[in-house]
């Protein structure tokens, strides 16, 4: 059975109930985490010596240099990344407002609570192929597929967010008369903030697979299409040189931006 | 008259829960609702402050309105300071001298994790005052707090009610602090409004 700290009380003297802060910064436990994985990644190529199925970092690494003094892979990556900012913000955005529309409005649920079930059954590839016969091998039918394939996952997990809101808190900024925007940002967002985050990020990784499927299937330019270029080659260097560095920049935007709005939203809770 | 209320019928459901109710509460004076749980009090301070406009009767108000509730009802990720500010929109220095009036000087960049269950509820009445409403609602803002603690916040609504003569209903089940702060007082009972249909 678990037990739940006490609530920290203000003014009570010395006594605290956070927890031992840990021995190491969880910068440096990241650091030796990922290096554990590149060790694995080596002892698994070296039990395989054959670099033509799986080569080494020493081998992946020094290509993956090349391919970036070339400007080819900015190139690629640049391409991907503005698919999945633009279905990101779309399938977020999209996803957010029906989500808390549905888990607040309990009849709207019923009628579209069957819709959220078919679409998140829908397969990924289904879409997307449906999408490229549809709207034609473009731009537009990419950005379509992927945040089709995403929108009722984030309806789904906000629609979880918007019916855990907090009613009391809702009474009190209509009694004292909180502008609509006010109530947005100070009540609202706040409470969603946590599903938000979540949401975020776990869609920012589906969305990118996805894309990678969308550029594999149908477009000229793009990590995705390189992996689809070099996979008829048998370059399983370059496959893993383009799945790398995009994984690499998934892991900055992480660090970089998920985590620290994370934080920074979350700050309250460690005060 | 800051605030006339007439109510024919409030149901839930089958249940009617308040039943020919009418009364006005003019400024400055403070209507204690007393009666048992469960008899219709905090659904009447609903019905007045608009948060439950299902029911048969009219309920006029004039003025700003400010309520207590029987939890603090505090934004958790915004500070004591904001807590204020954000539902209040005062000034910075009206905020810090509301948070002196209740005894919380000093802890509005705090947040209201940090605060003691007595603190918060000094919050949520000094986010009250700093409103400066034409009519208060309190609904049961002293429930299960310790003695001292009570008469503590006693003092201190007393002093701000005499200070800003707001029209106020006070719903409570304690006689005694009704009659410390009530000009009049009502008392809802099972019979009167629990009729089942």
């Amino acid at each position: 059975m678990q037990t739940t700290p006490p609530p920290r009380r203000g003014g009570g003297g010395g006594c605290s109930t956070a927890p031992p802060p840990p021995a190491l910064p969880d910068g440096i436990v990241r650091v030796l985490s990922l290096s554990g994985l590149l060790i694995f990644w080596w002892a698994l190529a070296w039990l395989k010596s054959d670099p033509m199925v799986l080569p080494g970092p020493q081998i992946v690494l020094p290509r993956l240099g090349t391919e970036a003094m070339s400007g080819a892979l900015w190139t690629h990556l640049g391409a991907t990344l503005w698919r999945v900012a633009q279905a990101f913000v779309a399938a977020m955005s999209l996803g957010l407002v029906l989500g808390i529309l549905m888990g607040l409005m309990p009849r709207l649920n019923r009628w579209l609570d069957p819709w959220l079930v078919f679409f998140l059954n829908l397969p990924a590839l289904v879409v997307i192929v449906l999408c490229f016969l549809w709207i034609g091998l473009n731009e537009t039918a990419a950005i379509v597929a992927v945040a089709i394939n995403k929108i009722p996952l984030v309806t789904a997990m906000m629609r979880e967010g918007a019916r855990a809101l907090n009613g009391p808190l809702a009474d009190m900024a209509q009694v004292f008369g909180m502008s609509r925007m006010a109530r947005l940002r100070h009540i609202l967002l706040p409470q969603l903030a946590p599903h938000l985050a979540s949401t975020a990020r776990s869609g920012l990784s589906l969305i990118w697979k996805i894309v990678l499927v969308v550029e594999f299937l149908g477009r000229g330019q793009g990590v995705g299409f390189k992996i689809h270029l070099h996979f008829q080659m048998f370059d399983v260097t370059m496959v893993m040189v383009y799945a790398l560095s995009f994984i690499a920049v998934m892991l900055a935007i992480e660090t970089l931006i998920l985590q620290p709005l994370e934080a920074r939203a979350r700050r309250w809770r460690d005060a | 008259m800051s605030l006339q209320v007439a109510i024919r019928s409030k149901h839930f459901g089958a249940a009617t829960v308040l039943r020919d109710l009418t009364f006005q509460v003019a400024r400055g004076e403070v209507l204690a609702v007393l009666g048992p749980s469960g008899v219709g009090k905090s659904t009447l301070l609903r019905l007045i402050a608009g948060l439950d406009t299902k029911f048969d009767g009219q309920i006029r108000r004039e003025g700003r309105l400010a309520m207590v509730f029987q939890e603090p009802v505090l934004m958790p990720w915004r500070s004591v300071l904001d807590n204020l500010r954000l539902t209040t929109a005062v000034e910075a220095a009206q905020a810090e001298a509301a948070l002196a009036r209740v005894g919380l000087a000093g802890k509005g960049a705090l947040f209201p994790g940090q605060l003691s269950l007595g603190q918060q509820r000094r919050l949520s009445l000094a986010r009250a005052y700093a409103a400066k409403p034409d009519i208060l609602l309190l609904d049961e803002p002293f429930v299960s707090l310790d003695e001292a603690l009570v008469a503590d916040m006693l003092t201190l609504t007393e002093s701000v009610l005499a200070e800003q003569r707001p029209a106020t209903v006070f719903v409570t089940h304690a006689r005694a602090e009704a009659a410390r702060l009530a000009t009049r007082q009502i008392a809802l009972s099972v019979q009167d409004t629990a009729h089942r249909a």
